[in-house]
């Protein structure tokens, strides 16, 4: 009997143990990401030095992933207006589509949309990246030539980050918003220059900018995680695989956090 | 000069150092022998500032390097080359942008003046031909040279060797003895080489430390390594299966 109950009370101690352990390790790294970026942000007055590695960024992280975005924003424009233009459509409502498609587009899916791709695009690749560098003892190598890992490695992606996921993020609207033209015009019985009047009509300035600060704050969170996880990394291949997992995890997760507060503040009756 | 004081590091419940302490002289090449696992590549690490202990202190030229912001860290460290087991070369830079970059970051010449530079520590090594190449179309050994061109590189005053010598042919391992006694003899370089090859070791050392199970058990000339009748350095020296040393 009293075996039993030692380990039971054993198995209480591992499981709190494991759980205090977990959190710990979430505290330290929300602590080194949040400083992380703090660091970013005095490394930028070096940004103009480090163009040629930015613009090697924005093209990896950006430009290679067009292809990818501009089939999820077509589709997802077209499904969107599809799905709501049915069901206007039976209310003779149908010409609501467009005004509906620049709004849902500008407010929230143009950034949510690229932010999903291009965390899993380039945030993964990034904390890939960044880890089997930590692990292969580069970023100690950096360290010991007084090469500050944030100035060269961290900064530059963090950069480019922020100028083209916004950058996607507009393309991202533009072409939603055309997928949403294609199904309006064979489905819904609407033309071009019908449904490009009414998208013009409703654009809202507070729209555009809430949803490109949106797609800065995002890329912001994405690239931070991305690098933190990959700075963290540790115990060879494994450690790698687990960084790559959990920065994608923890973008998605933030990214739907900090966008529902964004949204909250802006149309949430505080703003 | 180097002081490691009475330092001792764990590793959650595994003690890797245990109360070790060290003195390497301005100009001495130190050799630290032991096993895998003994904490060998660990003393270059707190001597790099990588680990802080959790008793003791590292001193460099007299200023304590643990507990360093990163600052001073930054300024002891320009005083250090530090050769990585594996080279840890930057991988989408060739082999002479490997080799310049601590020079082109700290923008210490004019792209002329850094070519010349890198090509002398190139030739030196002989990596000419290797200079456009990237570095994961090179051997593993050739990424050790090339490690060891940027270590140098800046001339340091002292020089931190992880395994200088594992991986390559003994040719070229002959060659990189050569190089450390060269940087000693003619720039009285510092240099603390952590190793296994014990024909190495002798080739180089004024003075070889052997480390067992965290701790210091023997020090002294490679004479007094080679006569040593402590039986835990007879067996690892004379790479013997049977005695004190569990394999």
């Amino acid at each position: 009997m009293k075996e039993i109950i030692r380990n039971y009370q054993s198995d209480i101690y591992g499981m709190f143990s494991s759980v205090g352990e977990k959190m710990l390790y979430q505290i330290k790294f929300s602590g080194f990401t949040l400083i992380l970026i703090f660091n970013t942000f005095i490394q930028l007055r070096y940004a103009f030095s480090k163009r040629r590695e930015i613009v090697k960024q924005m093209y990896v992280s950006g430009v290679k992933s067009m292809l990818v975005c501009s089939i999820v924003a077509l589709f997802g424009g077209m499904i969107l207006s599809l799905h709501s233009g049915v069901e206007l459509k039976k209310w003779g409502q149908q010409d609501v589509v467009p005004i509906l498609m620049i709004n849902v587009m500008n407010k929230e899916m143009g950034a949510f949309l690229t932010a999903i791709i291009l965390t899993a695009f380039s945030g993964a690749a990034m904390a890939a990246e960044i880890g089997t560098m930590k692990v292969s003892e580069e970023i100690d190598a950096l360290e010991m030539m007084s090469i500050n890992p944030v100035k060269y490695i961290v900064m530059p992606r963090i950069v480019s980050m922020m100028i083209m996921l916004p950058t996607l993020s507009i393309y991202t609207v533009v072409l939603g918003v055309f997928g949403g033209a294609v199904v309006s015009y064979f489905q819904l019985g609407l033309t071009f220059e019908d449904y490009y009047h009414r998208v013009y009509e409703s654009i809202w300035v507070k729209d555009m900018y809430v949803g490109l600060l949106k797609s800065l704050v995002f890329a912001i969170i994405i690239s931070s995680i991305s690098c933190a996880n990959g700075l963290m990394a540790q115990n060879g291949a494994l450690g790698v695989g687990r960084a790559t997992r959990i920065s994608v995890v923890s973008s998605y997760l933030m990214v739907l956090i900090i966008g529902y507060f964004i949204t909250s503040l802006f149309y949430g009756g505080f703003m | 000069m180097i002081e490691v004081r009475n330092i001792s590091k764990r590793f959650g419940k595994v003690v890797v150092l245990d109360d070790v302490s060290l003195t390497i002289e301005n100009g001495e090449t130190f050799v630290i022998i032991g096993q895998s696992g003994a904490g060998k590549t660990t003393i270059l690490r707190h001597i790099a500032g990588f680990f802080d202990p959790d008793s003791g202190d590292v001193l460099i030229d007299g200023v304590k390097m643990n507990g360093a912001g990163s600052g001073k860290k930054r300024l002891l460290r320009e005083k250090m080359g530090f050769l990585f087991q594996s080279g840890a070369l930057i991988n989408w830079l060739n082999v002479k942008e490997n080799v310049a970059l601590p020079l082109v970051e700290h923008k210490l010449g004019t792209k002329t003046e850094i070519d010349k530079i890198v090509d002398e520590k190139l030739s030196l090594l002989q990596l000419d031909d290797a200079a456009d190449k990237m570095p994961s179309d090179i051997s593993g050994g050739m990424k050790k040279r090339v490690g060891l061109a940027r270590a140098i590189v800046r001339n340091p005053e002292i020089i931190l060797y992880d395994e200088p010598t594992s991986g390559l042919d003994p040719v070229m391992s002959a060659k990189i003895d050569e190089l450390i006694l060269r940087m000693q003899r003619e720039l009285g370089v510092t240099s603390v080489v952590v190793t296994h090859d014990m024909e190495s070791a002798y080739r180089i050392a004024d003075r070889i430390a052997m480390l067992y199970r965290g701790s210091i058990i023997e020090c002294g000339t490679p004479d007094q390594i080679r006569g040593s009748v402590n039986p835990f350095v007879r067996q690892f020296v004379e790479g013997k299966l049977t005695g004190p040393i569990e394999v």
